[in-house]
């Protein structure tokens, strides 16, 4: 007998239910508060961010703790919540030279002014599970030289004052707005760096390691990564000024690639550039090789590789739409997958006939 | 109704932007015109590019049918619908006579449609030559030049090897004589009632951005060859439920031993026949 696929609604209601309580997990264990989350799952936090293009601390933590730890769902939360924001206008370019910094490397460079800066990283430590790390009050950590506030050049300035690596590209006029209009291809750099600063993280660290493996290779050394504060201005247009309106977490990584040259171009280093909220460090110098990679178009360079490909790479590494439409094939298919059934059947049904007729 | 949020989710800038992107689709029929997709409570692949056009063009005084796969009971239908009540507070029906705005996944409902409603597609990949040619880039210009040559070759090789042309959903279509177009995953037993259909059909794809219309009484041919025409589904019993032996039905099966029934996809068409019967 025919069982009609009712209760759709309930079905829902209570799957929605049981979910709560699985996030909650066994009630005899204390609940994790989004302060926790946001003091002590930090990079988790920095990503959600990053990838969900808004900075807000607290609402990650609390994107993290609803998506019971799944950042893409996290991330998607972020983006949907983002979409009600109203959009009062664009803050000025932040200034990155002027950073705050926390962390500060640069792997081209045995010493520079400013020097090299470890900061927080887990860069040395041995990756042995530390049982007791939860139980073990740290102790405070002595602080820096006096000179950590002051702000410390670029790394890629000191050397572009030779003439060894191209300019920093400053598009004219105002960069797009990935957000506000669709992308199109061909995408120029405004736009690309936009959607690799919110493209997955795993999607670009997998590109990025691809360039390095030789599929569309750009020979890279890590001019600088820096991570820090940096200030947050915005000139409303009644007041026609600049102020400032807070401060974010950044990290910025700064590539140089070699560049043979082309026909009008003398031999130079070129570069490739990283950006993400917080310290998604291992998020920024992926972005930066990608960058690099896709800049075929400009340099003149021949287009052989995935990571060079800007429509492969740009269309596929929003996490939050290509989660969405593999998972979509969860959703009821049956009317197609009918249609699907009935063309089959036909087909075999001719292919059988014509084999018995071909064996007649 | 859920309070904190604008009307129908989305704020009037937004429904501003997708309004003028859906009146220059109407009218340029079947052309895709791009829109600045906005991230939805819902993930992409369950209806953003839908949802979006049915909550720019929604008012209060609309009553609104959700369907998916022809049911309006299906999750994901009930999951819409159940958005616009939280955001906008609409009336909604199952009843496709007593709808003004009807959202659909995969079917076009059986009872043919009115001047005053409107019919709302969600779409996953709006562009009919992707899986030929996979670049934007290279599709755009096939469009502008009305190159569709690929596409005539693919249903030839279709032919030449299956004695069939082998697309039984989202079976491409030309609109008004000038756009090749994707009339969504739809089996191609609909096909037939995209063509002078009283209503204006409007199709939005959230995850790539595009959104396209079919305005009222416009012609829309399925793509074919003198030799082999356009043909739809037929199945060898009726409608298990209501007896139909001319609506789309969906297979079931009844037990491990390969028993299944056929029923109607149209849950409502269904239900008002065997109403009618009884």
């Amino acid at each position: 007998m025919y069982v009609a696929v009712k209760g759709g609604e309930k079905a829902i209601d209570a799957a929605h239910r049981l979910l709560g309580e699985e996030r909650r997990g066994n009630p005899d264990i204390p609940e994790i508060t989004t302060t926790q989350i946001g003091e002590q799952l930090t990079l988790a936090v920095d990503r959600v961010m990053t990838e969900g293009s808004l900075y807000d601390r607290e609402l990650a933590a609390v994107a993290i703790k609803q998506a019971r730890g799944d950042l893409i769902e996290a991330i998607f939360l972020i983006r949907a919540s983002r979409t009600t924001l109203p959009r009062y206008g664009y803050s000025t370019p932040i200034e990155t030279s002027d950073m705050l910094i926390r962390r500060r490397i640069s792997a081209a460079f045995k010493d520079m002014p400013g020097g090299q800066i470890l900061g927080p990283t887990f860069d040395y430590t041995h990756r042995l599970l530390e049982f007791e790390a939860s139980e073990t009050p740290a102790a405070p950590v002595e602080t820096g030289p006096a000179d950590l506030d002051r702000t410390m050049p670029r790394v890629l300035d000191l050397i572009g004052a030779e003439g060894l690596i191209e300019a920093a590209s400053s598009t004219s006029g105002e960069p797009g707005d990935l957000t506000r209009e669709p992308l199109a291809f061909p995408a120029d750099r405004d736009l690309r760096l936009q959607s690799l600063v919110r493209g997955d993280e795993g999607f670009l660290l997998a590109l990025g390691y691809s360039t390095q493996r030789g599929y569309g290779r750009s020979h890279p050394f890590a001019g600088e990564i820096r991570y820090g504060e940096v200030a947050v201005s915005f000139t409303p247009e009644e007041l026609g000024f600049e102020i400032e309106i807070g401060a974010i977490d950044i990290t910025e990584c700064e590539m140089i690639n070699q560049f043979k040259g082309s026909a009008g171009v003398p031999p130079q280093f070129t570069r490739g550039y990283g950006l993400s909220f917080g310290q998604c460090e291992r998020k920024a110098m992926s972005m930066a090789l990608v960058d690099r990679a896709l800049r075929v178009r400009e340099l003149d360079e021949e287009q052989t590789a995935p990571a060079q490909d800007e429509e492969f790479v740009l269309s596929h590494a929003d996490n939050v739409q290509a989660t969405g439409f593999v998972e979509h094939l969860k959703l009821p298919h049956y009317v197609d997958f009918q249609a699907e059934l009935e063309l089959l059947r036909r087909l075999r049904r001719e292919a059988q006939g014509l084999d018995q007729e071909a064996a007649e | 109704m859920t309070t904190g949020y604008n009307f129908a989710y989305l704020n009037e800038q937004t429904k501003r932007m997708i309004r003028r992107a859906l009146l220059k689709a109407v009218a340029i029929p079947g052309y895709q015109v791009p829109f600045a997709s906005r991230e939805m409570p819902m993930p992409y692949g369950w209806g953003t590019g839908g949802v979006q056009v049915t909550a720019s063009i929604l008012t209060p005084g609309d009553t609104l049918k959700v369907i998916d796969q022809g049911a309006d009971d299906t999750t994901n239908a009930v999951s819409i619908r159940k958005f616009f009540v939280r955001t906008a507070g609409v009336a909604t029906t199952e009843e496709t006579e007593k709808a003004s705005i009807i959202q659909t996944r995969h079917r076009v409902p059986e009872a043919s449609l009115r001047e005053d409603q409107i019919l709302v597609y969600q779409v996953p990949i709006p562009e009919p030559l992707r899986f030929l040619e996979p670049r934007e880039t290279e599709t755009r210009k096939m469009h502008a030049l009305e190159e569709y040559g690929i596409m005539h070759v693919k249903l030839y090789e279709d032919i030449a090897r299956h004695g069939h042309i082998a697309t039984a959903y989202a079976y491409p279509a030309k609109v008004n004589g000038r756009y090749v177009f994707d009339p969504s995953p739809i089996p191609k037993f609909d096909n037939p009632k995209l063509d002078d259909c009283a209503a204006l059909q409007l199709f939005g794809a959230g995850r790539e951005k595009r959104i396209y219309a079919v305005p009222p009484y416009t012609k829309v041919t399925s793509l074919d060859f003198e030799d082999h025409p356009f043909s739809v589904q037929k199945w060898e019993e009726p409608c298990a439920l209501c007896g139909s032996t001319t609506t789309y039905l969906d297979e079931i099966i009844l037990d491990d031993k390969g028993k299944r029934m056929f029923v109607c996809s149209d849950t409502d068409h269904c239900r008002k026949a065997q109403e009618k019967a009884a």
